[in-house]
């Protein structure tokens, strides 16, 4: 294994550790999965024929650990009960405390298909077509699923967003 | 790290993304979500601009998501500056002892217990791979309707491998038990073998009644969520090591005896896909 190659897999690290993040949303969980990704990555990176991006082929060995574990909590339903709450992770700012809060609650509802598409795109910044190819479906799924989310997402948010836009606008008229 | 480097297409020129209309075509919704995730042409990009110009309530929307997008980041770009966790394996260094390990105990994936087995097994492997190497008609002849412990298995696959909540009865994730326990209850050393270069990962496995007594199920799935199970049986000895191909219903299986031990590979999928993976199987079985 060449040393640059090893250096490509370790600068994908946080990004990997972002994405589980938002998948699992409690730390620790998040990053057993990383931990078995990574495990996984070493082990088969000679099977990673450089065919397409590096950091896509990781996500796609995320997506099946993430994706066995929940068949494995589904089977286990005790497993599930008496979970700590999940943590938070620390804001960088105070005002948008609440927004974000929410939003961790609203992503963390949304079903894990729909989650997994919604960052994959919107925050780890991949094509549809890699997403369709780190999951496993056709590109017009990855779509619907996208699309899906983001809806789920503006009906939950909107009741804030909409008071906001109201005060915002309220401003605007007073001056 | 820089993010954009990794996106496919992002830059002017580029293509957008298969399936996306061409430009001068009528705007999708999937021409908005590109929109907001930079996925158009530059062309394409100015048709849906000038679009949302005259629409509001889909402007709004658009608007929405991208909102929705930046809030994610602040929510987990944080993520991005902690720093690693000691847990976390950073070079391959990490793992060959465990690796090296593995690969050893699956280079012949299920072995006999003592070494009067390993010999004997050693010569029907050698058996085996000349029935694998000789018999072309056990993959290019009719299909054959199946019996004995080929039924039995492509019976288990039809019961088994649809399940979505408990298609084992032991995971993946608790390999090492899943290993001992059929070990222990087959009388022989049960591993699954590993199918990850072909492309199908252990789910987990589960014991099943055979004709006499206990055989073992395997069950793995591919990326396109098809399932496979190998069923193991030491119920068959005295038959011949050639290769059998047949099927039932829609489930094909390929069959063979080895060491002693009945392999059936049973899936949905065609004769060649079974055949690659029956392959794969069968040289981690054989000790080389």
């Amino acid at each position: 294994m060449r040393p640059q190659d090893e250096a490509d897999i370790v600068a994908c690290i946080p990004s990997l550790r972002r994405y589980a993040r938002g998948l699992a949303a409690d730390r620790d969980r998040a990053d057993d999965l990383v931990q078995d990704t990574l495990e996984r990555v070493w082990a088969r990176h000679s099977m990673w024929q450089k065919r397409g991006e590096l950091r896509a082929w990781m996500f796609g060995i995320m997506h099946n650990h993430f994706v066995d574990g929940l068949r494995a909590q589904r089977s286990r339903p005790e497993d599930a009960a008496g979970d700590e709450l999940p943590e938070r992770p620390d804001r960088a700012t105070q005002t948008d405390r609440l927004e974000v809060r929410d939003l961790d609650r609203v992503l963390q509802q949304l079903p894990p298909d729909q989650r997994e598409v919604l960052l994959l795109v919107g925050v780890e910044e991949l094509s549809y077509q890699d997403v369709a190819s780190v999951i496993g479906v056709p590109i017009g799924t990855v779509m619907s699923r996208l699309s899906r989310a983001r809806e789920r997402l503006r009906t939950e948010l909107q009741g804030r967003s909409t008071a906001a836009l109201a005060a915002r606008n309220k401003i605007q008229r007073v001056k | 790290m820089d993010k954009r480097k990794f996106t496919s297409f992002s830059g002017d020129g580029m293509p957008g993304f298969e399936g996306l209309p061409p430009v001068g075509s009528p705007i999708t919704e999937a021409d908005l979500h590109a929109y907001v995730d930079d996925q158009l042409t530059s062309a394409r990009r100015v048709e849906v601009a000038n679009y949302l110009e005259a629409r509001p309530d889909e402007r709004e929307r658009v608007d929405d998501w991208q909102q929705q997008n930046h809030m994610l980041a602040a929510l987990l770009d944080p993520v991005l500056k902690e720093p690693l966790p000691l847990r976390l394996p950073l070079k391959r260094e990490a793992t060959p002892m465990r690796w090296r390990a593995v690969a050893a105990s699956l280079a012949i994936a299920v072995v006999s217990a003592s070494s009067a087995w390993w010999a004997r097994g050693s010569m029907d492997g050698e058996a085996a791979r000349l029935a694998f190497a000789q018999s072309p008609a056990a993959f290019t002849g009719n299909a054959t309707d199946l019996s004995g412990f080929a039924h039995r298995a492509a019976v288990a696959h039809v019961v088994y491998s649809p399940d979505l909540r408990r298609p084992v009865e032991v995971g993946a994730d608790q390999e090492q038990a899943l290993v001992t326990w059929l070990t222990k209850r087959m009388g022989t050393t049960v591993k699954p073998p590993l199918l990850q270069s072909v492309g199908y990962e252990l789910i987990g496995g589960r014991l099943l009644p055979g004709d006499k007594g206990p055989v073992a199920q395997f069950m793995y799935a591919a990326g396109g969520g098809e399932r496979l199970t190998l069923y193991v049986t030491h119920e068959i000895a005295g038959q011949d090591t050639a290769f059998h191909f047949g099927h039932d219903g829609p489930v094909n299986v390929f069959y063979w005896v080895d060491k002693n031990l009945g392999y059936a590979l049973s899936a949905g999928v065609d004769r060649a896909e079974l055949l690659r993976v029956s392959q794969a199987v069968y040289q981690q079985l054989t000790p080389r």
